[in-house]
């Protein structure tokens, strides 16, 4: 377990050097620095080479971006107060748009309601979804089932801003029961936490359905009939367990897929969380608050997806825990 | 098939030359049906599979034939500011004609609009599913997003489709530490959630408004084009390289390599039609993701760029039109259920794929 | 004493492709601390007898005709509720493949106990220490640990093992075994047969035995009945049958045996032709086709499975050595004079 786990750790330590390298690389290569697309007088230009360390050789450059030792005058080489800094130590530098703000600042206010959000989403289609598709697949075939099963397909099969449109069209603009947009109160969660889980919904109902109906067709499940064992004790007691496996081990593709669905709801609900200031970043070109985002967001799917893998074994004790 | 006739067998094994001809005869009337012809007829049995086959050959060929159609132009704005809903008269209650200077195209675009003058005049459809903002004809949007969407999706699918199956083939085929050392990538980068790393990488490659520097750079479009291809290569070579090695280790191809056969031989007749299934099914799967991630970034802006049009672009259009004092339901209904149908579509295709090409012979017996 | 009287039990599948007629008139008695041997080839229609006795079949079966009585009960005409009280607790079913029967993500304790808390409304402590005896009188030393563990965990004979204790948990009147040997090597067969032969002096079970393996059959039943399309050709006490077989399908199988004592380099005696086609109805015996013997009458008729001498049957002989044959021509047959020699092989 502990191999594991350091494992994980190093790999994760290595996408996250990998990304900070890449996006280095990147500004480096791209067009101008960050402050080409604006006229500025000769001084305000030359605070800005000197505030992002234009005059550094790039191996300084790269390495005080990286962190974690700050290079700076004020750091390693004056102030020790300020001794570490750098990606890796969390400070993103300044954002290149949003003038008044560092990258972590932002990041400290906007991830919490995109965090909120989210996780609402994913614990409403669980909640949805299982019940729903354990529920199918104890009545295969009836009206309900394909009731059920049509509306799942549509649910994985349209884009969560299609839901999200039709959801406003009816229950905000027509029924007008629900805010448009906008983030306050919890009704102001509710419509952009369903349509964000909507699809995850329907995929998990559809998965816990589908493993159901597997579970029930195995052999041991004959077994347990053979031997008399009533019918409910064999679904909860046998078949129920292996129907969540396949529900569990999507969990992880789940969440990675929740936090990208909420960077289109963010911005059709105007929840001013960590998605939409990712949407704003790419539109505006703000490299460093790009990144920001983007490492946060690899990280949060990571860490998911390990505690997915790490719980996995428990349910199922077939599996040993594998290597990543 | 007509039970085989057995000749009473007097003791012992031999044949004797009536009985060989008998055997023979049987089999040559017994007639195997190819996994091919098989997968085919198991797919049409499958209703919904193959109407949804049958809609999406339309769907494509509509898509084609766009500029033949007599539709409006789906670029030209109009002085009116407000959208218009849908209009049922199937008069055209345009007091427009048809303009050649809306049309911006190229050369086989621009021979199909001559044709179209040629076939219809200057006939033009009517607003039957209402206008936008801009006073564009939403039907024509509609057809000529489809346009977009689709050569996207299938220029994108066929890029993963290339990349992810050799290099699924190769690991698969290399086994052993080199294959290991493949996945292992292939794992890294999947462990990445994608699309942000799109966006990041979108950001970065991003043109600045200057324009004088735009003209050193990829446009956004292929940018797009290529992002978007490089998404599902990953899961391609996955499963191709499962594939590849579960049959490497499968029986029939040991007992062909005990028999001495080369390994390009075995590559071409053993290993390319089974992973063929798979790969098709993949690809199926493939399609609907890839439109859905075209739809994504094109409506958050960063993928298809007006003029041009494109179906997530119509979607992002519907919802900013939306506001609480006059509900243009058109402009949100259509493009989801063109949207939603299309994909409702290749779904239900796949399902269907995937069923008719299962080998495991499912169902048949008793 | 018998247990379970089945009478003329018919059994049709209803396929895509046609009706499948996969039991005709099965008839047999099973009788108290005895075991029954119900011997063919795959397909002939053995397990699908047993398990219609259960209603474990799927729902594309039906039984068309028949009755089994048993402990005065008629199990044809039970409903589910009282059915699933019986199974696993008065009649328990053994199936063939040991190694996807138990659930893997349950542990053996668990699973047996399940069995004793539904049947006998034990409590968990007392199940507990009824599962391990029931483990130990398998077989498997150190019971209360593989109490613990998870079916992967055991190799395919233990699996096996676990599987008899758990039919034999409830003490049932009726043990059906179907297919002991497929799974197992022929060591692990032999300790398999011990066990439960011992089990069943020790309990009393009355043993249906399902096997395509004549020598297993030969030493493990006292009575067979020999099965070919779905129809029983001869019924006879064991070693009277393999001594001397009378319808010319036994009489193919136990030929088609290889011989210890043979001299080497004699070739083999197959049958030949092959199993008709389940889905095709047959006009008269279905062996015809294979049968040297076969005459006209034979392709015509179905021949009923009849006392072998004129005026055997109800002469005060018991039920346990009479003999019967479906056959037209076993008048044609001679008992071979010296029936010493069985097909061990």
């Amino acid at each position: 377990m502990r191999r594991f786990l350091l494992r994980r750790l190093l790999w994760l330590a290595l996408t996250v050097w990998a990304l900070i390298t890449l996006s280095f690389c990147l500004m480096r290569a791209g067009p101008g620095g960050p402050s080409s697309s604006e006229r500025l007088a000769p001084a305000l230009e030359a605070d800005g080479a000197a505030l992002y360390h234009l005059d550094w050789p790039l191996w300084r450059r790269y390495f005080h971006y990286l962190g974690p030792l700050n290079l700076d005058e004020r750091g390693l080489f004056g102030d020790r107060s300020r001794l570490l800094g750098g990606a890796l130590c969390g400070d993103l530098g300044p954002s290149l748009r949003q003038r008044d703000f560092r990258v972590d600042q932002i990041l400290a206010q906007s991830l919490p309601v995109s965090i909120e959000l989210s996780l609402l989403a994913l614990l409403g289609a669980i909640a949805v979804g299982l019940p729903a598709g354990i529920l199918a697949g104890l009545v295969p075939r009836s009206r309900a089932d394909v009731l059920l099963r049509t509306l799942a397909m549509l649910g994985t099969v349209l884009p969560n801003f299609v839901i999200a449109a039709l959801l406003l069209l009816v229950l905000a603009l027509w029924l007008r029961v629900l805010p448009v947009a906008g983030y306050g109160s919890a009704r102001h969660l509710v419509l952009p936490a369903i349509a964000l889980g909507a699809p995850f919904a329907a995929c998990i109902a559809r998965l816990a359905r589908a493993g159901l109906l597997e579970a029930l067709a195995r052999d041991h499940i004959r077994t347990a009939i053979a031997f008399g064992l009533p019918p409910w004790r064999i679904v909860v007691g046998h078949a129920l367990q292996s129907a969540c496996l396949p529900v569990v081990s999507y969990l992880g593709p789940a969440a990675a897929g929740v936090l990208t669905g909420s960077l289109v709801i963010e911005r059709i609900f105007a929840i001013p969380g960590a998605g939409s200031q990712l949407v704003g970043s790419a539109l505006a070109g703000d490299y460093t608050l790009a990144l920001g985002v983007t490492l946060v967001y690899t990280l949060l799917v990571y860490t998911l997806n390990t505690l997915v893998d790490l719980f996995y074994p428990l349910l199922d004790p077939r599996i040993a825990l594998e290597e990543p | 098939m007509a039970p085989v006739q057995t000749r009473r067998l007097r003791h012992g094994w031999s044949l004797d030359a009536e009985g060989l001809d008998l055997a023979l005869a049987a089999a040559r009337r017994a007639r195997g049906t190819s996994l091919a012809s098989h997968a085919w007829r198991r797919l049409r049995s499958d209703k919904a599979a193959w109407r949804s086959l049958l809609f999406l050959a339309l769907l494509v060929l509509a898509s084609f034939l766009a500029p033949l159609l007599p539709l409006p132009s789906p670029m030209a704005p109009r002085l009116r500011s407000e959208p218009q809903p849908p209009v049922w008269p199937w008069v055209q209650p345009y007091d427009e004609r048809f303009r050649p200077e809306y049309w911006d195209l190229h050369a086989l675009d621009a021979w199909m609009v001559a044709a179209r003058v040629e076939l219809f005049g200057a006939l033009q459809s009517g607003p039957w599913l209402g206008t936008d903002a801009q006073g564009r004809d939403l039907l024509s949007r509609l057809v000529w997003g489809s346009r977009t969407s689709i050569l996207l999706a299938l220029a994108a699918a066929l890029t993963s489709l290339a990349f992810g199956v050799s290099y699924g083939a190769l690991a698969g085929l290399a086994g052993g530490r080199t294959a290991s050392l493949m996945m292992r990538v292939v794992d890294v980068l999947c462990a990445l959630p994608f699309t942000f790393v799109v966006l990041f990488v979108l950001v970065l490659l991003h043109a600045p408004r200057d324009a004088a520097l735009s003209a050193r750079f990829v446009s956004r479009e292929q940018v797009l084009f290529v992002a978007v291809g490089a998404a599902w290569w990953l899961t391609m070579a996955r499963v191709v390289r499962a594939q590849v090695a579960a049959l490497m280790r499968s029986e029939f191809v040991q007992a062909a390599r005990a028999l001495g056969a080369r390994k390009l031989r075995i590559l071409w007749m053993h290993i390319v039609p089974n992973v063929l299934p798979v790969v098709l099914v993949q690809l199926a799967l493939t399609l609907p993701a890839v439109v859905l991630f075209e739809a994504l970034l094109s409506f958050l802006g960063l993928g298809i760029e007006p003029p041009r049009v494109s179906w997530g672009l119509l979607a992002a259009d519907g919802i900013e039109a939306l506001n609480p004092l006059r509900i243009y339901w058109w402009l949100v209904l259509f493009p989801a259920l063109a949207m939603g149908s299309a994909l409702l579509a290749l779904e239900l295709l796949a399902g269907g794929l995937r069923g008719a090409l299962d080998t495991r012979g499912h169902g048949e017996v008793a | 004493m018998s247990v379970l009287e089945v009478e003329h039990l018919s059994v049709r599948f209803d396929t895509p492709r046609g009706a499948l007629q996969a039991v005709s008139d099965v008839s047999f008695t099973l009788e108290e601390e005895r075991t029954l041997g119900l011997v063919g080839e795959s397909g002939a229609g053995k397990s699908v007898t047993a398990l219609a006795l259960l209603r474990l079949l799927p729902t594309s079966a039906r039984v068309e005709t028949g009755s089994a009585r048993f402990e005065g009960l008629e199990l044809l005409a039970l409903g589910e509720r009282e059915l699933r009280r019986l199974r696993g607790r008065r009649i328990a079913l053994l199936r063939q493949d040991p190694l996807c029967a138990l659930d893997p993500l349950s542990t053996i304790g668990r699973q047996l106990g399940e069995v004793l808390v539904t049947h006998l409304a034990l409590r968990r402590r007392q199940a507990r220490q009824r599962c391990a005896r029931a483990l130990a009188e398998v077989g498997l030393p150190d019971s209360e640990r593989h109490l613990d563990r998870y079916p992967h965990e055991l190799s395919g004979a233990e699996r096996q093992r676990v599987l008899l204790a758990m039919a034999l948990l409830c003490d049932p009147r009726v043990l059906v075994v179907d297919e002991p040997s497929s799974a197992l090597d022929v060591t692990l067969q032999a300790q398999m047969l011990d066990l439960i032969e011992r089990l069943q002096e020790r309990h009393g079970t009355a043993v249906l035995l399902l096997t395509r393996d004549l020598g297993l059959a030969a030493r493990a039943c006292q009575r067979v009945l020999v099965m070919y399309a779905g129809r029983v050709v001869e019924e006879a006490p064991a070693e009277a049958l393999f001594a001397g077989p009378l319808h010319p399908y036994t009489r193919g199988l136990i030929e088609s045996l290889p011989r210890f004592d043979a001299p080497p380099g004699q070739p083999l005696r197959p049958i030949p032709g092959v199993a008709p086609d389940p889905l095709v109805p047959l006009a008269g015996c279905a062996f015809a086709p294979r049968c040297a013997l076969a005459g006209a009458h034979c392709r015509a008729e179905v021949p009923p499975l009849e006392p072998w001498r004129r005026g055997e049957a109800g002469l005060g002989l018991s039920i346990a050595s009479e003999r019967r044959a479906a056959c037209f021509e076993k008048a044609r047959i001679a008992l071979p004079s010296s029936a010493g020699k069985g097909p061990r092989a």
